[in-house]
């Protein structure tokens, strides 16, 4: 499995996501540069935390028009796995491959700390390594990451079974006093309807280590790293 | 001759304007005045506290390079060495609390570029006066913080924050950097090489920060919220391009150094990358410096502090190569000069020369400043015989947990990106933070710490405790400490009760750092940190301290990991209740004298420590400090989220209760173990001639003292988190 990291300017976890890669997954690492189109065979394309183009204007809304990105849009078109990370979450919005948007914490203030979030799909190929109704540990770090969509687009993305991780408390109950960004619903990660685009704000590069305070997040690598033989890029 | 007005314009005196004249044997032109006038100033040349600074030990085993450079920096290890330096940005901040934190953080972090290293870490040590008051300045600066250092990528692990009245107009924002680099890898910022290009590269210039500098080695007045186009804009995205395209930079031998535009802009960084080179000298034309808007004059440029630049010595004939590292990250660079061997600096726009004057003149020319300090009037005494006798030990810890230089952290923390890099093993608030070196078991730890109101009852033993404070902090992950950097914080030494505590706080912190073992390597000096008509702040001198350990598998945190373990105190306690949280919260006084500090018994409690440590006989170690044993203790339970059951404490005469539960004796911590390592412990007790006494057994959700008190988790958290949310 050939994992691609999109390095836009501004981007900060590329250099996270590469050492969980590389070092504890053991997959092939291929840094995509933003400038470039090509996609180098890669198997599956990160878009990786940070301030892509600073997040001036808005997070994501300059990174969605780089090079890179139409390249990825073919890609997913194609069923390649592309999955967004925090600010890569916020650009596959932009960039409308996933529906709704990330706004302004609700307490207006950037927040970084552990959270647990409910696993709600695990027949996808980055989360097939966990178990059913898993409740993970991982954490966060944004300043914009409350999810919202219209009612009409929310209500598609629950009865189409798009929401693959929603904020919970340890024990795994999706409580207000969980969510810690006031996203609807609890969102914390959504798949396009297709199942090859995952899109979600806690970062599981941070928690891939049980140095880190936590290894849940390596599950999620590890499914797609799995997933090598089954994914088929018609 | 110039004017008064013009010479206060440039924060010069006539009598040093009088040496300029003698040495140049004319009088200066306007840009020679400004450039003179910015690198004399307090804040480049350190002019009244040189003399003093001499005093601080810098050299060391471990050290590859001490004061002088961008950053400090020593070798931990396997072939890695650690840059770091602390650098005030306090005048700024009191005027535009979120710029001038934010600059605050992009300069340092150039600091340790320049080095040639990868910055890893930040951290901020802040003081404000009282909240609600001081709200304006803490959530600006906090913000100013987080702002910048969540965009840049680079994890902010550290810091410290208190409140006294003393900081209400002056708050204090020192920024500390550490960066990682190869030991034959790391770069000093020296213009060698006659014929050598210099290349301005990143942000555009502007008019922003001119006088910077100059304005903040003078006192703040009424005047001040006019110096706003003093303080300058960050704009942490262009940094982080900067800071990936110097680490590109490692990839070419084609440059001979880096360094950083902080105050005083390009004429301090041409003028000290030369300086550091006997006999060099540099040309520079203005006309060629990219400028973001028009009408700027050769001053403007000169002086400009406009953020994110960085002048690069680029071999001659190499420049293209250069440029083209800079380009893939869509930054501009230009060449605007060259490295002379003339020991000038001289200055051009297009054919005329605008300013030339001797390198040594602008980095080594002001007259040194020798005030003479006298001693001010004592502190009031404590008298403990008339203190009255604690009365409901509960009530005054969840009084103390609550106070607000006590209280968790957590809500400003929770603020700064403290994770990215996949390096923080241990997290902002327990004691020092620690790192892992990735591809090695090595770990770094750091912490800055200060308690000021120590010093203002005694600066000497006020700068001891600062130093003494910080290494049990780095020796309480389980980390020897290595090595420090300080940021001293005082008011106007032109009065002789401040000269004299810069006097005998560079005293003490000579004392300590020779005792402990641990070499300044890089600082910065703030001086006149007062207000028209207010009293001065406490002198501050905050102690940056960076440690290592062997293998991060071995560290210890504060909170207690298991149930039944024993919580053991390790170091004896004295009645040491004189400048106190206890006396403050409780009584309402500021008195006393700090607590006495042997520094030989403070290395070797900290010896014992990182025996066991290393021996694997501690599950925890929390350093005791403000608040003393039962509030360290309470941290421990809080941090673990396990409570405690002891037998009541009943402290031997002459030891009172409350100085046996709330006093603040130095050279203690609190450790937590299982009881098969009681055996070892004792031996080392007996070997390092520390006592090592029971508290009580981990276990349960409550803190408890039979017979005397018990309070639960829950409500000791309600008042320890709650204290800066209020």
């Amino acid at each position: 499995m050939k994992f691609g990291v999109v390095v836009f300017p501004g981007t900060w976890s590329d250099r996270d996501c590469g050492w969980v890669i590389d070092q504890v997954v053991g997959g092939q690492l291929q840094y995509l540069w933003h400038k470039d189109a090509d996609l180098k065979g890669c198997d599956c394309v990160i878009l990786p935390g940070g301030f892509a183009y600073g997040d001036y204007l808005r997070t994501g809304a300059i990174a969605r028009f780089a090079p890179v990105m139409e390249s990825i849009g073919e890609f997913a078109d194609r069923g390649g796995l592309v999955w967004g990370i925090c600010n890569g979450f916020q650009i596959l919005c932009e960039a409308g491959l996933l529906p709704g948007a990330l706004i302004r914490n609700s307490s207006l203030e950037f927040r970084c700390e552990w959270t647990h979030v409910m696993v709600e799909r695990t027949d996808l190929p980055f989360t097939s390594a966990c178990g059913e109704r898993d409740v993970m540990r991982m954490p966060i770090s944004h300043g914009e990451g409350s999810y919202f969509a219209e009612p009409a687009a929310l209500s598609r993305l629950e009865q189409n079974g798009q929401v693959v991780f929603r904020y919970c408390d340890p024990n795994g109950r999706v409580v207000p006093s969980a969510n810690p960004n006031g996203s609807l619903h609890n969102i914390a990660g959504i798949i396009n309807k297709r199942g090859n685009v995952l899109g979600m704000m806690p970062h599981p590069e941070r928690c891939a280590e049980a140095e880190l305070g936590g290894a849940d997040g390596v599950k999620l690598f590890r499914s797609v790293a799995g997933n090598a033989m089954k994914v088929l890029v018609s | 001759m110039v004017d008064d007005r013009r010479l206060r314009e440039v924060a010069l005196v006539p009598d040093e304007y009088r040496v300029i004249v003698e040495k140049l044997r004319r009088p200066p032109n306007a840009v020679e005045l400004g450039m003179l006038g910015v690198l004399w100033s307090e804040h480049c040349s350190y002019k009244t506290s040189k003399a003093l600074l001499r005093r601080l030990p810098s050299s060391g085993e471990a050290v590859l390079q001490g004061p002088g450079e961008n950053a400090g920096a020593v070798e931990i290890g396997q072939g890695w060495a650690a840059v770091f330096k602390i650098e005030s940005h306090n005048h700024p901040s009191a005027i535009e609390p979120y710029q001038g934190a934010a600059t605050g953080v992009g300069g340092i972090i150039r600091d340790v570029i320049a080095m040639g290293a990868r910055p890893i870490a930040l951290l901020d040590s802040l003081r404000f006066g009282p909240l609600p008051g001081s709200r304006r300045h803490f959530d600006g600066v906090v913000a100013g913080i987080g702002g910048y250092g969540n965009c840049i990528g680079i994890p902010t692990v550290g810091g410290e924050v208190y409140f006294d009245e003393c900081y209400e107009q002056n708050p204090l924002v020192n920024a500390m950097c550490v960066g990682l680099v190869r030991v034959d890898r790391l770069m000093r910022a020296r213009a060698e090489g006659t014929g050598n290009s210099l290349m301005l590269v990143g942000a555009d210039t502007g008019k922003d920060g001119i006088h910077g500098a100059s304005f903040a080695s003078v006192e703040l007045d009424e005047s001040s919220s006019e110096r706003r186009p003093a303080v300058q804009v960050g704009n942490p995205f262009l940094e982080k391009c900067l800071l990936e395209a110097c680490m590109d930079l490692g990839h070419t031998d084609a440059v001979v150094a880096v360094q950083d535009l902080g105050a005083a802009g390009l004429t301090s960084s041409v003028a000290e990358c030369a300086g550091r080179v006997p006999g060099a000298g540099a040309r520079i034309d203005v006309a060629l410096v990219p400028r973001r808007e028009r009408g700027m004059t050769p001053y403007d440029v000169m002086l400009s502090e406009s953020q994110e630049r960085m002048l690069v010595v680029v071999q001659r004939g190499r420049e293209a190569e250069v440029e083209r590292i800079f380009q893939t990250w869509d930054l501009t660079s230009a060449v605007i000069g060259d490295v002379t061997d003339d020991g000038h600096l001289t200055v051009f726009d297009g054919e005329t020369v605008v300013a030339r004057l001797p390198i040594d003149l602008l980095t080594d020319g002001a007259p040194l400043r020798r005030l003479a300090g006298i001693s001010p009037e004592p502190p009031p005494s404590l008298h403990l015989d008339s203190l009255p006798p604690l009365v409901d030990a509960a009530q005054s810890l969840l009084r103390l947990l609550a106070s607000p230089n006590l209280c968790s952290r957590r809500p400003i923390f929770r603020r700064y990106d403290h994770m990215v890099g996949d390096s923080t093993v241990v997290p902002p608030g327990g004691d020092a933070a620690l790192l892992r070196i990735k591809g090695t078991r090595l770990g770094l730890a750091m912490t800055t710490d200060c308690n000021a109101r120590y010093c203002h009852l005694d600066p000497n033993l006020g700068a001891q405790h600062a130093v003494a404070e910080a290494a049990r902090n780095i020796v309480a992950t389980g980390a020897r400490p290595l090595a420090v950097t300080d940021c001293l914080n005082l008011a106007n030494p032109d009065r002789p009760e401040v000269y004299w505590e810069l006097e005998e706080t560079i005293a003490g912190l000579a004392q300590a750092c020779r005792a402990l073992e641990v070499p300044i390597v890089s600082g910065n000096v703030s001086l006149y940190n007062d207000s028209e008509g207010r009293s001065p702040i406490h002198p501050t001198p905050v102690v940056g301290m960076i440690g290592v350990i062997d293998d991060y598998g071995r560290r210890l945190e504060a909170g207690l990991q298991h149930e039944g373990d024993f919580v053991l105190l390790v170091g004896s306690s004295h009645n040491d209740l004189g400048g106190s949280e206890y006396l403050k919260v409780e009584h309402g006084t500021v008195a006393g004298r700090p607590p006495g500090l042997d520094l030989a018994r403070e290395g070797a409690v900290n010896r014992l420590i990182l025996a066991a440590a290393k021996a694997g006989l501690l599950r925890s170690a929390h350093d005791c400090a403000e608040g003393g044993m039962l509030v360290a203790l309470a941290e421990c339970c809080l941090l673990g989220g396990l409570g405690v059951r002891c037998p009541a404490l009943r402290p031997e005469l002459p030891l009172r209760l409350d100085a046996a539960f709330f006093g603040e004796t130095p050279a203690r911590f609190i450790v937590s173990a299982p009881s098969r390592a009681m055996p070892e412990l004792q031996t080392l007790s007996r070997r390092h001639h520390v006592e090592i006494s029971l508290l009580g057994m981990a276990g349960g959700e409550t803190v408890e003292f039979e017979g005397q008190f018990r309070l639960s988790l829950a409500e000791m958290r309600l008042a320890w988190e709650g204290g800066l949310v209020r």
